[in-house]
């Protein structure tokens, strides 16, 4: 794996090392499974460093967010058969990720938060993280995603509401519950 | 029911990412929509909520150190004479029966607690120091400048030389804080490693150097003239080792 030369190898250590918290953020969010985040952010991380040769400056954290994200969309490729497996073997005894119910019965906002993040559809929940969590630029984000511009905006409104909307029904049911 | 107009806009506004034009249009229009108006605030407290719940999840040290890991060159045992990797088992071995009798002599000398819980506080300094923005906090390697920079900020005047010669070249300087107190740190590099070395005033006796290994970190601690030095790095014992022979000099 170490095709970069040592001078390389140093411009990498200190352009894209800096962006590992971004790369396991993303991917942590975007698998949504903590387990599984560090295995592929680290297998994304590797495969930046294998096409470092084709950086040619820029944006470096868009740069890398936009091959943890491929990465994450592959695994979650490879895993499909094996999760619609996991799902169905489990569905008599296990809840799904995150419902309406189970956000309402999180005990704490944080886990309210977490769960209603999660329950997003991935694209919006990706818009989400990438702005309200990393903190990236309409334009970083178009970048990231390959996705114009306009497409950021619409899609971050889209998922802001659904956000909204999956916190205030599960405050209403919150509320009901403690009547 | 939902207002048409604001809906296109409202995030782009929010975010600040609308032209000049395109948020004073905007802004004209949020004086007459109570709806968007409403809107705006909501997202707001969304976005509150999600920074004060601190939902973002850093990366775990052992990812970093993987990482690292894999991008230093591996010689690939297989690949080795024969002959070479007797002599590297030989040298292993006789580093390894070296380095259990230094460390039963040194722990009947050293206090290990110390040392432990030491050594664990200057590795996560180090790491912390290697992420961006924390290293430096004044770029030089002139020994005046950095201790009239250091005047002021520690109690005492770091011995600041650069050992470009050698292949250890100052970079600069900061301040960190290590058991509840300010120390200096003196950042060199050194094969394209970072070292950190950390000073603080100390009222004890002078000793020998101390090293150990934390974590793929080395480190290595030893006291001089009523001040205490750890220096800290990825790079081998020896490089540290070295650098330590050089403040003594």
């Amino acid at each position: 794996m170490n095709d970069l030369d040592a001078e390389d190898r140093l411009r990498f250590e200190q352009l894209v090392l800096p962006h590992v918290d971004a790369a396991f953020n993303l991917a942590r969010w975007l698998l949504r499974r903590r387990e599984d985040a560090e295995e592929v952010a680290q297998e994304a991380l590797l495969r930046a460093c294998r096409f470092f040769r084709g950086f040619h400056g820029g944006d470096v954290r868009a740069w890398l967010l936009q091959i943890v994200r491929n990465t994450c969309y592959s695994r979650l490729e490879k895993d499909r058969p094996r999760e619609l497996m996991v799902e169905f073997d489990e569905e008599l005894h296990l809840q799904p990720v995150a419902t309406p119910e189970s956000i309402a019965i999180a005990n704490n906002d944080r886990e309210r938060l977490t769960r209603a993040l999660e329950a997003l559809p991935s694209r919006f929940r990706e818009v989400i993280v990438l702005r309200e969590l990393e903190g990236c630029s309409y334009k970083e984000i178009a970048a990231i995603m390959s996705i114009p511009i306009g497409t950021v905006m619409s899609s971050l409104s889209r998922a802001r509401r659904q956000l909204c909307l999956a916190l205030a029904d599960s405050s209403c049911k919150e509320a009901v519950r403690e009547v | 029911m939902r207002c048409d107009f604001g809906d296109s806009l409202l995030s782009g506004y929010f975010d600040c990412e609308l032209s000049a034009a395109s948020a004073a249009k905007f802004e004209r229009h949020l004086q007459h929509c109570a709806e968007c108006a409403g809107e705006l605030v909501e997202l707001d407290i969304l976005s509150g909520r999600l920074q004060l719940e601190q939902l973002y999840e850093a990366a775990p040290p052992s990812l970093r150190k993987k990482i690292r890991a894999k991008l230093r060159p591996v010689t690939p045992t297989t690949a080795m004479p024969r002959q070479l990797l007797w002599h590297w088992l030989a040298a292993a071995t006789a580093l390894l029966v070296l380095l259990i009798a230094g460390w039963r002599l040194s722990s009947a000398l050293h206090s290990d607690d110390y040392r432990a819980e030491l050594a664990a506080e200057i590795v996560d300094a180090h790491v912390h120091s290697l992420q961006q923005g924390h290293l430096i906090g004044i770029n030089s390697n002139d020994g005046q400048a950095l201790k009239g920079w250091f005047r002021g900020k520690v109690t005492f005047a770091p011995p600041a030389r650069d050992f470009a010669n050698d292949g250890f070249a100052l970079q600069g300087g900061r301040v960190d804080v290590l058991e509840d107190r300010s120390v200096a740190v003196l950042v060199y590099t050194h094969c394209r490693h970072s070292i950190n070395v950390f000073i603080w005033p100390t009222r004890e006796r002078d000793t020998s150097p101390h090293a150990g290994s934390l974590q793929g970190y080395q480190w290595i601690d030893w006291r001089e003239g009523k001040i205490e030095f750890c220096a800290a790095s990825e790079a081998p014992a020896a490089d540290l080792q070295q650098l330590q022979r050089l403040f003594a000099e």
